[in-house]
């Protein structure tokens, strides 16, 4: 390296993107947040199976009518959402602005859809005497492990659907790059898959019997 | 010297440091090595706060009678220390300071891939720092570092909420260096400076990034947990309501282990550049040496339960753990060798970086075996919560990483200030830190292997003449810490002025002016050989 060669300040590539793999900054951070988060529910994910496993009466709450109908048309509705922002991200990446908000607009409905029913299915839950430390069905413990978790993937969907808003208001207005539509639709299908953890682990286990 | 030599009037070149003036310039930069500094300020000052409840824990172990403070006070003042230190000196030390000035240096780039993010991590820690003070001021908090459930859920009656969530936001400061690391080391490295060109300081901290943001999550949630226990009876650690006090620990040390090399990696990375530069010879093994520091990150995350074993983890679970934590051994053991591979026939000068870096192999050796005693089922149950705990990880915590980061503050410290240090009172200086700390800390060993157990703020009287020893060393060692204190403010005016490369140094940042100008390098360097191309010459002094 002593005898370095030099080159005018400048001309080297200072926004990243550039090979071998030409990704841009803010994508890269925003995959290695995602990946830092997905321990943050690995952590809580593990921490409730522990529990669950070392309790011998864990509640099984859920009903198919209407508590697994309606997280069945949660997950749908996230899906859903996942397929409108691949659109959108598609729909940015070719310059077409007004269907990339139309797409955008389309995954935030299915965004607040999923949060108001959720919303509903937790009132439900307190309706029937279930507490963060305790309930009427079994070990004390069902309703802190299944309002943190649920709670914290809710706010990252409100937290979501801030983002994509955002985007959205600003796209217009050529204010972000269609990589910044790319990188909010990382960060939705990130909450998408967190998800697809949660239905399973905390809903379709504890099936009333 | 007698006289004061006068300088000559000349205008200093344009550099970081003068580049703008006023407490606004600092306070609201996005210059990397300007944040840096603002870390080291605000680092020493934790440093020395972390050290004054050190003091108080030997003034009160120099009698084997309770009587310098209760019971109470003894719990609060060893249990701040453990926390100021682990959290708020010893995770960020060397990559918040010496790893933000220089990762994108050594990499030739003008600053962090999120400069912005980078001024806001030093906010968020000194949030954090300022919560975790208060609650240390308020009435502080008796739980030890580790803040083991159910005591601090369910019966401490101290500040532990207000003390988690300090450490909590403090967390998040670590995410966002961690993140701006990789980032900035993927995409913004000079032209021609390929992966296995990159000097092993940058290695090293990409590994301690890659730990800092898949535990850190982790400890987060963890801590949060603890303090929603207390404040809202959440009870996923309470037994009472079908929660289990032995999850708390496995997911502190989920974090709290890997924790060790988030502090002791970068110190690897400063000594492979300090050994190299005073051997005047390129590293033994260099792609060794690099991802050695990937497999330790990796196998940090799997030896989490060898803290358990006298918890009440299932003995097979503990068997693979001891197992698993025997083979961290092998590529710390890798880079150990491979240091002394390089010093081996090299033109070595005893600088004093170079005196720390030593300091740092023979004390990182002790450390490191001793860890293999401890992953040992049938030894741990011997000295399990015993003082030879308490003198294994600070082998490593502060023979390890502080000397590592002494010795690169040092080695840097004519790039950061421009000034020289004294090199005379530096080299007593590490003198008397090496003998100061091992009169600490090695009587620790014989008095945990005797049976004496750590936390207890009175002992049997037979154990007086080992504790009075650690007592006086932790004395000298407070002397040796002072010192460089007083002599590197001195330096920073009376120094003499540095070279732009007083060690004769082969990376990217010493082809720079010293200090920097503010975007480091003038033209962007082109990088054409691997790291360390010395050749066998005396370094050309000043």
């Amino acid at each position: 390296m002593a005898d370095s060669r030099v080159l005018p300040l400048g001309e080297a590539e200072w926004g990243g993107g550039v090979s071998p793999y030409a990704v841009g900054h803010k994508k890269l951070g925003m995959w290695l947040f995602l990946l830092s988060d997905s321990l943050t529910f690995s952590a809580l994910l593990i921490a409730y199976s522990y529990v669950r496993i070392a309790s011998d009466q864990w509640p099984l709450p859920f009903h198919l009518w209407p508590s697994i109908a309606m997280a069945t048309v949660m997950t749908f509705l996230l899906l859903s959402s996942s397929l409108t922002m691949a659109f959108g991200v598609a729909a940015a990446k070719r310059g077409d602005t007004r269907s990339a908000v139309r797409f955008i607009v389309l995954t935030i409905l299915c965004g607040v859809g999923f949060v108001v029913l959720h919303a509903n299915e937790w009132m439900t839950l307190i309706d029937e005497g279930v507490r963060l430390w305790s309930n009427p069905m079994g070990t004390p413990l069902f309703g802190a492990t299944f309002f943190t978790l649920t709670g914290l993937h809710m706010a990252h969907v409100a937290s979501g659907v801030i983002y994509l808003a955002v985007i959205a208001a600003g796209l217009p207005g050529n204010r972000f790059h269609h990589e910044d539509v790319e990188i909010s639709g990382l960060y939705w299908h990130f909450v998408d898959l967190v998800w697809m953890f949660i239905f399973p682990l905390v809903y379709l286990l504890s099936v009333a019997p | 010297m007698s006289t004061v030599p006068v300088e000559p009037v000349v205008e200093a070149p344009r550099n970081y440091l003068n580049a703008s003036y006023g407490v606004k310039s600092w306070l609201l930069t996005t210059d990397h090595k300007r944040i840096a500094l603002l870390y080291l300020v605000t680092i020493t000052i934790l440093f020395f706060l972390g050290g004054a409840f050190a003091v108080m824990i030997r003034l009160e172990l120099a009698t084997p009678q309770g009587d310098l403070m209760t019971p109470d006070t003894y719990n609060k003042m060893f249990t701040l220390h453990g926390i100021i230190m682990v959290f708020f000196f010893l995770v960020p030390s060397i990559p918040a300071t010496l790893g933000n000035f220089l990762v994108p240096m050594m990499i030739g780039a003008r600053d962090m891939a999120f400069p912005r993010i980078n001024l806001l991590s030093w906010y968020v820690l000194t949030i954090g720092a300022v919560i975790s003070i208060s609650a240390a001021v308020m009435g502080g908090v008796d739980t030890g570092w580790t803040f083991y459930t159910p005591y601090s859920t369910t019966y401490s009656n101290t500040y532990v909420t207000l003390m988690a969530v300090g450490i909590f936001i403090a967390g998040f400061s670590s995410i966002l260096t961690g993140l701006n690391f990789i980032v900035t080391i993927h995409t913004m490295r000079a032209p021609g400076l390929t992966w296995f060109r990159m000097p092993l300081f940058i290695w090293s901290h990409y590994a301690t990034a890659i730990i800092i943001m898949l535990g850190t999550p982790v400890i987060a949630i963890t801590l949060l947990l603890v303090g929603a226990e207390r404040t809202l009876k959440l009870g996923i650690f309470d037994p009472a309501l079908g929660g289990d006090p032995i999850l708390f620990q496995h997911l502190f040390w989920f974090y709290s282990h890997p924790a060790v090399y988030i502090m002791v990696l970068p110190a690897m990375g400063v000594v492979s550049e300090l050994i190299t530069c005073f051997s005047r010879k390129r590293i033994f093994g260099y792609s060794f040496v690099a991802l050695s520091s990937v497999a330790i990150a990796i196998l940090s995350f799997l030896v989490w339960g060898h803290h358990l074993f006298v918890s009440g983890q299932s003995v097979y679970a503990g068997m693979i753990f001891s197992l698993l934590s025997f083979m961290v051994a092998v590529p710390s053991a890798i880079k150990v060798f491979n240091w002394t591979a390089t010093l081996y026939r090299g033109s070595i000068s005893y600088d004093t970086p170079m005196l720390y870096a030593f300091g740092f192999i023979g004390l990182f050796t002790i450390g490191g075996l001793t860890g293999l005693f401890v992953a040992t089922m049938a030894i741990d149950l011997h000295v399990h919560d015993t003082y030879f705990i308490i003198a294994h990880f600070h082998y490593i915590m502060v023979g390890g990483t502080v000397m590592a980061y002494m010795g690169g503050l040092h080695y840097w410290w004519p790039k950061m200030t421009g000034r020289m240090y004294p090199e005379g009172w530096a080299k007593f200086s590490a003198l008397v830190l090496f003998v100061g700390f091992n009169l600490t800390f090695f009587p620790q060993f014989i008095l945990g292997y005797l049976g004496m157990p750590r936390r207890y703020y009175a002992y049997p009287e037979e154990f007086q003449v080992l504790n009075v020893m650690s007592s006086a060393g932790a004395t000298i060692l407070g002397v040796g810490y002072l010192i460089p204190l007083v002599y590197l403010f001195w330096s920073m005016r009376y120094g003499e002025r540095a070279s732009s490369n007083p060690w004769g140094a082969t990376s990217l940042e010493w082809q720079t002016p010293s200090p920097p100008p503010t975007e480091n390098f003038t033209v962007t360097p082109v990088v054409t050989e691997e790291a360390y191309t010395y050749s066998h010459e005396a370094p050309e002094h000043v």
